[in-house]
């Protein structure tokens, strides 16, 4: 109780601009978190694909890993937005 | 010991390397317009930002295709491993990298921003005419050049 009353008493004594400012910075580090996630799970999928035809057919593995650079490249491109929307908003 | 019938291994040669190789030439080329256009915006600290930022981008991609050229040589497991673990840690180099420089009074944080997305897109949309998703070309198309 005495830990949560010492919590509001420093929570009152924020102003609306550092209130403005932390919640900035906490949308900044959700918006980067959350836009990293995907890319992740999708060059995963890139990879395990790519590696899977790979393996059944090595012949087929330069076209495969020109494909596969590409299109991690591109699945990373969403991952970069997100990083530069937590720069604009919260570095 | 019998023969396994998949590969595990791929020896032959990079065409990520090449298709990086590509990139990283026209980057060098198509550098000075995106400079000079965040130079006409945001001035002389837009320029510097703009070109921290093409630089950082054509890192990561150089970075991208070592690891997948040096890493398919030993194994494809660990080509899947790296390729993710390699995302996790170009990830966070970028983010160093701007964070290092972010309060330094030349960068300008919506120019390296714009910069970042624009380099990334630009030259992959741009390369995307010039790869040959074929089997016999499976790196570069070739040109009436060559």
């Amino acid at each position: 109780m005495e830990a949560l009353s010492r919590v509001l008493a420093q929570a009152t004594e924020l102003t609306a601009s550092d209130l403005k400012k932390n919640n900035a910075a906490i949308g900044a580090g959700f918006a980067y978190g959350l836009a990293a996630i995907g890319p992740g799970v999708g060059i995963g999928y890139v990879v395990g694909k790519a590696i899977e035809s790979m393996a059944r057919q090595p012949e087929s593995a330069g076209m495969v890993r020109t494909t596969m650079f590409l299109g991690i490249a591109f699945t990373e491109a969403l991952a970069l937005i997100g990083f530069v929307v937590f720069i604009l908003l919260g570095l | 010991m019998t023969a396994t019938p998949f590969a595990t291994r791929l020896d032959g040669p990079a065409p990520e390397v090449e298709v990086t190789r590509d990139m990283l030439r026209r980057g060098v080329w198509g550098a000075p317009v995106l400079v000079g256009v965040c130079a006409a915006i945001w001035g002389g600290s837009g320029a510097l930002s703009s070109a921290f930022a093409i630089a950082l981008v054509m890192f990561n991609f150089a970075l991208s295709a070592g690891i997948i050229a040096w890493t398919s040589r030993i194994s494809l497991a660990v080509l899947m491993g790296a390729v993710l673990f390699g995302y996790l840690m170009r990830l966070g180099i970028i983010f160093f990298a701007v964070f290092l420089v972010h309060k330094m009074g030349w960068v300008s944080l919506p120019a390296l921003g714009t910069s970042i997305i624009v380099t990334h897109l630009g030259l992959l949309i741009w390369e995307l005419r010039f790869v040959s998703m074929s089997l016999a070309y499976p790196g570069l198309k070739p040109t009436k050049r060559n």
